[in-house]
């Protein structure tokens, strides 16, 4: 079984984030730089379905050579080899399109996505790379079990779940439950630096949406403390000014 | 030319987060001189079909095929785009639900379009057609322009409000050539909490983190949360430790939320926490540590151990609702 894994590269969870040149720009001064969070359990599922000679991980980011440590990061965890696709990843419309065309005459099996990125938030790359290479995908799963040639797959839907099969082949957005993230070990981190890691050059594509400003969200008032034993205070409050109950 | 809106039925019902796209979906039909055209996928009633002209659609393409009766996000793709082709729609809106996730990518790519998805606002009329959008997981947004012909929309739950603006729905029948390839994915059981509120789309959340020590504590966060008719939600390490579902994992790497109400209990407010529930509009936090970080981003607050503050809290609400 081959599985691609799409990761990201993303800010720290903890980061502050702040902007720059009249907030049209994400200010990376200082920011340091992760394998997406949802990616990682991607990555994690992919190796555990392929541990044991029963397959091959390859990870694949869209992005410039200062990706290439978060690119590492992945290997020493435990993918066999890596692609980058050499181009700024301008949208997710982009990004789908690039991975599409390097997957469509590979084989993988499975193309994995985290549920989304956190920085745009988008969960849209994995729908698009099926759409793309017209395949079924199925978005925010949280259990991915491969029996043969069928899949089965939990998704989550409001207020519960899904449960559905596919076969053949497919792409699916992991989040929480699929699996646990792995941290690599020094055996990973060693073999990572001598692991493959193949540069592509990008497709061109038309571009189809540009971010023309960023804001943050407006700083709100002080808080309001209500003394401990009033707690009818609070409800009032919520009740009459706050009009929320 | 018209603005068409996909309207997401569950055991054919429309939800509020269904009224609520048709409401801003209508706002840009307005905005483009232009009607509202809704397409609803699988068995829906047409006196629930009429409902949507309640907020705005003057006509609803109702599509019932048997092979479509339950959600293929692939073939539901393929129909949503042929119906935008046949309306002459540049405009596509749907909700940002989970079922949206998976397909508005997949309309965007068959319409070749720009998407906006996680989107707070209706887009701007200045020549230019942006829509802000939620980024860095509720740290900032993202005004981001649809410079594509055609344009995708999803709307995050409760950002606009739903709307009355009553017209007389026209319902047709639609129907598209479904291609046996888009039907790949086969469902084998759905499964639904019925009595708990759908925490992405609540208006009421009450969350709790490490503070209540333990899963056997929760009783009081399920009473207070049932009697307000709030969702639950959780801190990250509440359901790392399998206290709750991952379900109900609210923050930067759980999912992101912006009800009317957030009343935090136990949770400290670290920074990829409150990324996941700053846009809520009202926030109530109740912590013992008066300098826990969640009081700077709070609204009202309460100082003291919630194992002492909540049953009161509850007496309290009991009281008010008589």
């Amino acid at each position: 079984m081959k599985i691609l894994v799409c990761i990201s590269n993303v800010p720290d969870t903890t980061t502050k984030i702040t902007f720059t040149n009249d907030n049209t720009e994400f200010n990376t001064a200082g920011v340091q730089y992760i394998v997406n969070p949802y990616d990682e359990i991607a990555l994690a599922r992919a190796i555990e379905l392929t541990e044991g000679g029963k397959g091959t991980v390859t990870v694949i980011n869209v992005g410039e050579a200062a990706n290439d440590p978060t690119i590492r990061k992945a290997l020493a965890i435990g993918a066999d080899d890596a692609v980058r696709v050499n181009a700024a990843p301008r949208d997710a419309y982009f990004v789908a399109k690039q991975i599409a065309e390097y997957a469509k005459d590979k084989d993988f099996n499975v193309i994995l996505t985290g549920r989304e990125s956190i920085d745009y938030n988008g969960n849209q790359v994995a729908a698009m790379v099926g759409e793309f290479l017209d395949i079924p995908s199925v978005s925010i799963i949280k259990k991915l079990d491969i029996d043969g040639d069928t899949a089965t797959i939990e998704r989550e839907i409001e207020g519960g779940k899904e449960v559905l099969t596919v076969s053949g082949k497919f792409v699916a957005s992991c989040a929480e439950g699929v699996a646990e993230p792995k941290i690599p070990n020094m055996r990973g981190i060693m073999s990572a630096r001598t692991k493959p890691l193949a540069v592509v050059e990008a497709v061109a594509i038309d571009e189809v949406t540009k971010v023309t400003k960023y804001e943050t969200p407006a700083p709100r008032g002080t808080v309001k403390l209500i003394p401990a034993d009033q707690t009818e205070q609070l409800i009032n409050l919520l009740h009459s000014e706050a009009k929320v109950i | 030319m018209s603005v068409l809106v996909y309207v997401e039925q569950a055991e054919g019902k429309f939800k509020k987060s269904v009224f609520e796209a048709v409401s801003y979906a209508k706002a840009i039909a307005d905005q483009q001189a232009t009607s509202l055209t809704a397409i609803s996928i699988g068995d829906v009633a047409e006196s629930e079909l009429k409902e949507l002209g309640k907020y705005g659609a003057a006509k609803v393409l109702n599509v019932s095929a048997d092979q479509l009766k339950s959600f293929v996000n692939q073939a539901y793709a393929s129909v949503i785009a042929a119906a935008a082709e046949k309306e002459g729609a540049a405009i596509v809106v749907l909700s940002n639900s989970f079922s949206g996730k998976g397909l508005a990518p997949r309309i965007a790519v068959k319409l070749k379009a720009g998407l906006a998805d996680g989107a707070v606002e209706l887009p701007s009329t200045d020549g230019k057609f942006a829509v802000k959008k939620t980024a860095f997981s509720g740290k900032a947004f993202a005004i981001t322009e649809l410079t594509s012909a055609n344009k995708v929309i999803a709307l995050n739950p409760n950002a606009f409000g739903v709307k009355e603006n009553a017209t007389d729905a026209v319902i047709e029948n639609f129907s598209a050539d479904i291609k046996q390839s888009d039907l790949g994915t086969v469902i084998k059981d759905i499964v639904r909490a019925t009595d708990k509120v759908s925490l992405p789309d609540a208006e009421l959340v009450v969350s709790a983190g490490r503070g209540l020590k333990g899963p056997e504590n929760w009783g009081m966060i399920e009473e207070l949360a049932g009697l307000l008719g709030a969702a639950t939600a959780c801190s990250k390490p509440v359901s790392d430790a399998d206290w709750r579902p991952h379900s109900e994992h609210v923050g930067q790497t759980g999912i992101a939320i912006s009800p009317n109400l957030y009343i935090a209990i136990g949770i400290s407010g670290a920074i990829q926490h409150l990324a996941g529930v700053s846009s809520s509009k009202v926030i109530v936090v109740i912590n013992k540590d008066p300098e826990a970080p969640f009081f700077k981003v709070a609204d009202y607050g309460i100082v003291g151990d919630a194992f002492e503050v909540v049953p009161k809290l509850i007496e309290a609400l009991k009281a008010h609702k008589g």
